[in-house]
């Protein structure tokens, strides 16, 4: 690159820039984090303070526990994000697969219908959702809104894999035929392998809006058995409105897996935006 | 059926004559995506073509749009609601697109330290959930928490605050800002790929012609990052009229104060499934979905068929 550009008083204005709104973006989350070990006095008489040992408490962490089933809800979450990611990883792959190396007649066209999903929100069909689920008996089951995610997760799936399995070589698909291989060896034995870092992009792209979904679970699974932790946060924090330390600690705890997740994944997320960008 | 064999005859197999293998690898996730997205998705369009009456369903042709568009009972809710969803989304183009595309050019200087760091922290907000976006914001501008009007006062701002979520006035737009900071990793991220992917003989070739720093980014850089912009105003704005969590969060089913913050989404929710008084209505809430999926699928196809074919794109 050019050396021109680099004179020490821009750098200086750019990280100037960048540091004044990663405040922006890390300030309000540092703000709840270290309010929410602080006692009810000096949560208001000094918001801005550290939680010192003379004003530590974890009152509102003990209210949590006790009031809210947030180890129920958490393990709804849990399987729910999990095993939908699954079906839409094992689903998504294998017609991604079929899509990328076959030829066969509807080939395009069942790669625009299965894309169509992308643009369209699935939420638009929440009427028609909910019919069906009352008629499968599926109200209030983590079934239901294991589905919803699954068939909602597919399109960008596909989409995003079949793009990879493109870059599959062939000679190695058809040395494995030669060998004798079925199609469904060479997919789990040859080619899933060598997708695996797509396969962990689309994991956290479907993850994401999965954990964080507030729509399906109020409408799907309200019930005190089935709440995820996003609807549960929501009840628990709508009851204990004036409870400061309660909120603060609920906050606090729905903030800790996402954070320890996106530490452990960030490198891995944000490879996949910026994917063919690092040549 | 030639087609089938000549495909089977390039693949080297020309023994099987139907494929099985391509409708069990099909099979599943067609059945999922039909079965629970695109099914109910027609259903919807259906029922809001038909409505209840004594008792039974019955075809009414467009009368519930009608009715949603002129009826006193609905159409000052929906002409409302899809006013300020409108103000969503113009807010969300004019500040946060920018804002993302300004942090993404920052982020793509040559050589910057802390690069991983900055792009680490700027996308963190994007990741967590509406819940806790809208609360920790309802908490931070709260005029019982001290906390917004204590900033304020450090860079002598102070006289400026006031309890923004609570009034009519100003409510729609603190909540858009909110989902502003919460999204703006996105335009971001997009942004900054696609500055990456500028060639290095572009930007040398244009610093041997004197073209740099300022007169750089507008003259080369943007124009080729283009196409970028015009793939983050689409999800902007599918997104947008999909929007419903962040104001349920902050503002509640109603979204007061008095229905300033009331988008499509939370109308959606308070017909179909009623709320307090109001009964829930099965076929008004498939006729909102429907507007909205209309207005969803004309914007797609505006971004398909007008812009992005016009959209030049430069080859490398």
């Amino acid at each position: 690159m050019a050396k021109t550009t680099t004179s020490p008083v821009r750098t200086g204005l750019v990280h100037l820039a960048l540091i004044t709104y990663t405040l922006i973006a890390l300030f309000p989350v540092f703000l709840t984090v270290i309010n929410s070990f602080k006692d009810r006095a000096s949560i208001f008489r000094d918001p801005l303070g550290l939680p010192t040992p003379s004003v530590f408490s974890l009152v509102g962490y003990e209210t949590v526990l006790k009031q809210g089933d947030f180890i129920l809800y958490f393990q709804n979450s849990f399987i729910v994000t999990a095993v939908s990611i699954f079906f839409v990883l094992l689903f998504g792959a294998m017609a991604a697969f079929a899509l990328s190396e076959y030829r066969f007649r509807g080939n395009t066209l069942m790669g625009l219908y299965l894309a169509l999903g992308i643009m369209i929100p699935i939420r638009l069909g929440t009427v028609a959702i909910l019919q069906g689920m009352v008629a499968a008996g599926l109200v209030n089951t983590l079934t239901a809104l294991i589905l919803v995610y699954t068939a909602q997760g597919l399109p960008l799936a596909v989409f995003i894999l079949t793009e990879f399995m493109q870059t599959v070589s062939d000679d190695l698909k058809n040395a494995g035929r030669i060998d004798g291989l079925s199609e469904y060896s060479i997919f789990f034995r040859l080619v899933l392998p060598l997708i695996r870092p797509a396969m962990a992009t689309v994991a956290v792209f479907t993850m994401i809006p999965i954990w964080n979904d507030l729509w399906f679970p109020l409408i799907l699974a309200p019930s005190d058995a089935t709440k995820t932790i996003t609807l549960g946060s929501q009840v628990f924090i709508g009851q204990f409105v004036t409870n400061w330390n309660a909120v603060l600690a609920a906050l606090t705890l729905a903030i800790v897996p996402v954070l320890v997740l996106y530490l452990i994944f960030s490198r891995q997320l944000i490879r996949g935006i910026t994917a063919g960008a690092v040549k | 059926m030639s087609t089938v064999e000549q495909a089977s005859a390039d693949r080297g197999n020309d023994k099987r004559p139907w494929r099985w293998y391509i409708l069990v690898f099909l099979t599943p996730a067609l059945l999922v995506y039909t079965a629970v997205m695109i099914l109910p998705l027609i259903e919807t369009l259906r029922l809001s073509l038909f409505n209840v009456k004594d008792g039974q369903s019955v075809f009414v042709g467009l009368d519930n749009f009608a009715v949603l568009f002129g009826d006193p009972r609905w159409a000052a809710s929906f002409w409302n609601a899809l006013k300020n969803n409108f103000i969503f989304f113009f807010i969300h183009m004019v500040v946060q697109n920018p804002i993302g595309v300004a942090l993404a050019a920052l982020l793509s200087v040559p050589k910057l330290r802390f690069g991983a760091f900055y792009r680490t922290a700027l996308f963190l907000p994007t990741l967590l959930s509406f819940v806790i976006v809208g609360f920790i914001w309802k908490l931070i501008l709260s005029p019982i928490w001290g906390v917004s009007p204590f900033l304020l006062d450090l860079i002598g701002l102070k006289s400026l605050f006031s309890p923004w979520l609570g009034k009519p006035g100003s409510a729609l737009i603190a909540v858009s800002l909110i989902s502003v900071w919460q999204y703006v990793g996105i335009p971001m991220m997009l942004i900054y790929a696609a500055m990456l992917n500028i060639p290095d003989e572009v930007l040398e070739a244009a610093e041997c012609d004197g073209v740099t720093g300022w007169s750089q980014f507008w003259k080369i850089k943007l124009p080729l990052i283009l196409p970028s912009i015009g793939i983050i105003s689409i999800l902007t704005f599918v997104g947008n009229f999909n929007a419903f969590d962040l104001v349920y969060t902050v503002q509640g089913a109603l979204a007061g104060p008095d229905g300033a913050t009331d988008i499509l989404g939370t109308l959606l929710y308070r017909t179909f499934f009623g709320f307090q008084l109001q009964i829930g209505d099965k076929s008004m809430g498939a006729t909102i979905a429907t507007v909205m999926f209309l207005i969803i699928l004309s914007g797609v196809c505006l971004y398909l068929f007008a812009i992005q074919r016009r959209m030049r794109r430069y080859q490398f």
